[in-house]
């Protein structure tokens, strides 16, 4: 049985990592993977640190991704790195703001996505995958800012 | 109104216990917001259903008793600590049980995400003697809303949805149609006096009915109850329930694993079976000892985890620790950054005014619970929700003059609507020789659990407007005669001396400090812009 993949998304309140990490939950759902999403809603309005999992594979348990064994953590806040570096598993992969150009990001609230273009190019779903999940998980006025930030982070 | 999802679909466990119900043609919802429950009902909302919050979650049950008792199907929601409120009318609606179908969902919260406690209401259903599912994920919440009315229906039995917050807010996947929906069933009320009246002489037997029916119910989960057998190897044989389960199948992959999907009243027959057949049983569940000691008291040998893992909710981590016996300390996580009240937030000026004057603050339950962090560490008690009068009053009563002048009770709109009132009662009944001050923070919302109506804002949970709860209308009917409204953001200055004058006058008073809150503001504003469109 091909192993789950897991991926931990963290940042602080209003960066969007909920929406990113519902973004990619649902790329994987499309692609006919069992998947689980876990996070903990509640105080994630009040600006404090929001952490988000997403795993998928054949068959998932555990909604939670357990303690050092992401195989991606995707950090919205450069401060957060630290916090959640623990997430990872040895030789995952760590993205972090400073992995694209974020000068380039025409709207700053399009980092999250942009950091799943970055995301995108490690995982086997393709392109036109991504930005479907996308379109069905943002309001269409919100498209295009976040296909560019997507594929701002896709080329980076 | 949304299509409800058809086939396959990404969920959460609060959406799928929707969709279910939505589905089962449950007539009416309703509950009191609280995480990790709050989403069921908007859901279900969503769906097309019929959806209401009430006051508080004793209210909710009961008219959730009162469709149940017409031939109807209720679903009643709220946090576990709602339920706390709701055990008055759950405790004698097991015994008058019910003609149609009622569902009561208690979502608990180990390790407080969002709580004040972590109790285990496990222990609630088995002392009100209801029936209890535990579902491990969406699918489960889907098929067991259902399983829940069928069972209710057949027995005339409430039946109690005991989620926890990782089934609640887990998306994963379902496949509907699942569990087969009950066939609807004809409304109507049918007189039975001896069964709905609980005096004494029609309580008693009442009392011997529901155990009847407890033990009926007991049989048929021993035969056909939801129970997921896992044949692993037969050194360890894991017994499990709820999210739990999930972490036991990752972190011990080869075990034998059964997992009562009933766990009250729990299929004792099928447990002392497993047992015998493994080398070494142990229970492995998420809180209190509850399955361990329905175990042991059926005379079953297993073990329990070591009590520092009743603390907290369990990970696949720390089940592994368990497997390994290690009880070493375990690492504390890296701090993350704490939530705190939102720059510009209205409580904001109203704790920094109650940090100048050193108030003793007896508090409440909300998103103002945050004025007990820096910066401003304005709040000196939190209990649960409309505690903040009654403790504030107790302490005005036996503190030193000096002292109890300074006591100040804090409560939040939707808190004060949910169980303040009692306590403003109590203030005039029994006032102490100081007076009191009651601060109301009038916020237009239920803010902290994501911007629920309530009764004081005089829309209903679709948003539309219907009759509303005026708090200064309901203090000066009391006959409290120190009843100020302010916008505390207008001159904080301002509003920090009426407290002071408050304080040092002696006398009962009540400040409602109403400002929207700035999250909910431009909602509201189009709220209203709707309902003076529909006057003109």
């Amino acid at each position: 049985m091909p192993r789950t993949t897991s991926i931990v998304i963290a940042g602080l309140g209003g960066q969007g990592v909920l929406k990113a990490s519902d973004i990619v939950a649902e790329v994987a759902f499309r692609a006919g993977l069992d998947v689980k999403k876990s996070e903990i809603h509640g105080m994630s309005q009040r600006g404090g640190s929001v952490t988000s999992d997403v795993r998928f594979g054949d068959r998932v348990f555990s909604p939670m991704t357990p303690e050092g064994e992401a195989d991606f953590l995707v950090v919205l806040a450069e401060d957060q790195v630290e916090v959640n570096r623990a997430a990872l598993a040895p030789g995952g992969v760590l993205i972090e703001p400073a992995c694209i150009d974020t000068r380039k990001l025409r709207n700053k609230k399009t980092l999250n996505v942009a950091l799943l273009g970055v995301l995108s190019r490690r995982l086997e779903f393709s392109a036109d995958a991504w930005r479907a999940a996308i379109a069905a998980k943002l309001p269409e006025k919100l498209h295009e800012a976040n296909f560019e930030a997507f594929e701002l982070g896709r080329q980076s | 109104m949304s299509e409800a999802p058809a086939g396959r679909a990404l969920l959460s466990g609060d959406e799928a216990v929707a969709l279910a119900a939505r589905q089962a043609g449950v007539q009416l919802g309703t509950g009191y917001p609280g995480t990790p429950s709050t989403e069921i009902l908007e859901a279900f909302h969503h769906y097309g259903g019929r959806a209401q919050w009430a006051p508080n979650e004793k209210v909710a049950l009961e008219v959730g008793i009162g469709v149940a008792f017409s031939g109807a199907r209720a679903l009643v929601t709220m946090k576990h600590v709602g339920l706390n409120v709701a055990a008055d009318p759950l405790f004698t609606v097991a015994y008058t049980g019910v003609s149609g179908a009622l569902v009561i969902v208690s979502a608990d919260d180990p390790g407080m995400a969002s709580s004040q406690n972590e109790q285990d209401n496990r222990r609630l259903a088995a002392a009100a003697g209801v029936p209890m599912l535990e579902p491990a994920d969406s699918q489960e919440a889907y098929d067991f809303t259902l399983l829940a009315i069928e069972v209710s229906e057949r027995w005339g039995i409430p039946v109690l949805l005991r989620m926890t917050t990782r089934v609640c807010h887990s998306m994963t996947v379902v496949q509907t149609p699942g569990y087969p929906a009950p066939p609807p069933k004809p409304v109507r009320y049918e007189r039975d006096i001896p069964s709905r009246v609980m005096i004494p002489a029609y309580a008693r037997p009442a009392h011997r009915r529901l155990r009847a029916k407890l033990a009926e119910i007991a049989a048929w989960n021993e035969r056909e109850g939801p129970i997921a057998l896992v044949e692993g190897n037969r050194k360890l044989g894991i017994l499990t329930s709820g999210v739990a389960y999930q972490h036991v199948r990752e972190a011990a992959p080869e075990a034998s694993v059964l997992k009562p999907g009933m766990t009250h009243p729990a299929p004792v027959g099928r447990m002392r079976e497993f047992a015998a057949g493994v080398e070494r049983c142990l229970v492995l569940e998420e809180g209190d000892p509850y399955l361990l000691e329905t175990a042991r008291v059926a005379g079953i040998d297993a073990d329990g985890k070591p009590e520092m893992y009743r603390f907290g909710e369990l990970t696949v981590g720390r089940v592994r620790r368990i497997l390994a016996g290690d009880t070493t300390p375990e690492p504390r996580p890296a701090a993350g950054k704490p939530p705190a009240l939102c720059q510009g937030c209205p409580h904001r000026v109203v704790f920094t005014a109650l940090k100048n004057l050193d108030c003793i603050v007896s508090g409440d339950i909300g998103c103002y619970s945050l004025g007990v962090l820096p910066p401003f560490e304005a709040m000196d008690t939190l209990v649960c929700m409309g505690a903040a009068i009654g403790i504030g009053l107790g302490m005005r009563h036996v503190l030193p003059a000096g002292q109890a002048r300074r006591v100040v009770s804090v409560i939040g709109d939707s808190t004060f609507v949910h169980s303040g009132l009692t306590g403003l009662v109590e203030m005039v009944y029994n006032p102490p020789p100081g007076g009191h001050l009651v601060l109301i923070l009038d916020n237009g919302t239920t803010a902290m659990t994501g911007m629920q109506e309530h009764p004081g804002t005089g829309r209903r949970l679709d948003h539309s407007r219907t009759g509303k709860f005026v708090f200064e209308d309901f203090a000066r009917s009391l006959g409290i005669r120190e009843v100020h409204v302010t916008d505390p953001t207008l001159d904080p200055g301002a509003f920090q001396d009426l407290v002071k004058r408050c304080l040092e006058s002696g006398e009962l008073a009540v400040i409602i400090a109403r400002r929207n809150c700035l999250l909910a503001a431009a909602a509201i504003r189009e709220y209203e812009q709707c309902e003076n469109a529909t006057d003109d």
